[in-house]
């Protein structure tokens, strides 16, 4: 189990790495990217802060919690601070298993549980030069799980 | 008995500082840090009941707090 809060670009290559074992017939790697717009804006780049030292303790334990309930312990994540540009990487989720079922889980979990509990606010930058903080994480339901079943 | 506040991201902009030390009578709670905080300037922006965390765990409105802790008042997180 690995997590990290840094603050240089994410070595996904690296962070797949970790995970990456002959036992594991799956590795899930889910990315979150700095997007050209929300809420109808343009936006410029995102401006990432933490209180660090929680963030870093509640990123271990949902890691933990992760590996407890899927059954690996070979999950790895990092989460970027500092100001990004769009298309850079803010987060990366790597999580490897025999099988592929429970990596997807694994990584729904960890990236889920990270946007409703670690201490981490941004603060978008807009084409007009204003900037302001992100009120909130929205959820986004899974309906193509629950729509498609396990194929 | 002192403990210290720490503000973030919209709750800091709101205050104006990021730390604040606060002196609180024996047996105060987080909902007394609160509640000081709320009547410092600009601090009318914060909700009256935001998340808070002492010494990096979130905890409860009714903890009751020791000299020494740290008191953060989280806003609605954001990250990923």
């Amino acid at each position: 189990m690995y997590s990290a809060i840094v603050e240089h670009p994410i070595d996904v290559a690296a962070l797949l790495n970790r995970v990456s074992r002959s036992a594991n017939g799956a590795a899930v790697l889910f990315l979150g990217m700095v997007r050209e717009m929300n809420d109808g804006r343009d936006v410029t780049g995102i401006e990432y802060t933490a209180y660090r030292s929680m963030a870093e303790r509640e990123l271990a334990t949902i890691v933990a919690e992760a590996a407890s309930l899927a059954g690996t312990d070979d999950i790895a994540v990092e989460h970027r601070l500092g100001q990004l540009a769009v298309g850079e990487c803010s987060v990366a989720v790597a999580v490897g298993h025999p099988h592929r079922g429970r990596a997807f889980e694994a990584a729904r979990y960890v990236i889920e549980q990270l946007k409703q509990r670690v201490p981490i606010w941004k603060r978008e930058h807009y084409v007009d030069g204003s900037r302001e903080w992100v009120a909130a994480n929205n959820s986004a339901p899974s309906a193509l799980v629950d729509a498609g079943g396990d194929r | 008995m002192t403990v210290t506040v720490l503000l973030f991201a919209s709750y800091a902009d709101a205050v104006g500082r990021s730390t604040i030390e606060l002196d609180l009578e024996a047996g105060a709670t987080v909902q007394d840090v609160v509640e000081h905080v709320r009547e410092l300037g600009g601090a009318k922006r914060l909700p009256p009941a935001p998340m808070v965390a002492v010494n990096e765990q979130y905890a409860s409105r009714d903890r009751e707090l020791r000299s020494g802790d740290e008191v953060a008042l989280i806003p609605p997180v954001a990250g990923g």
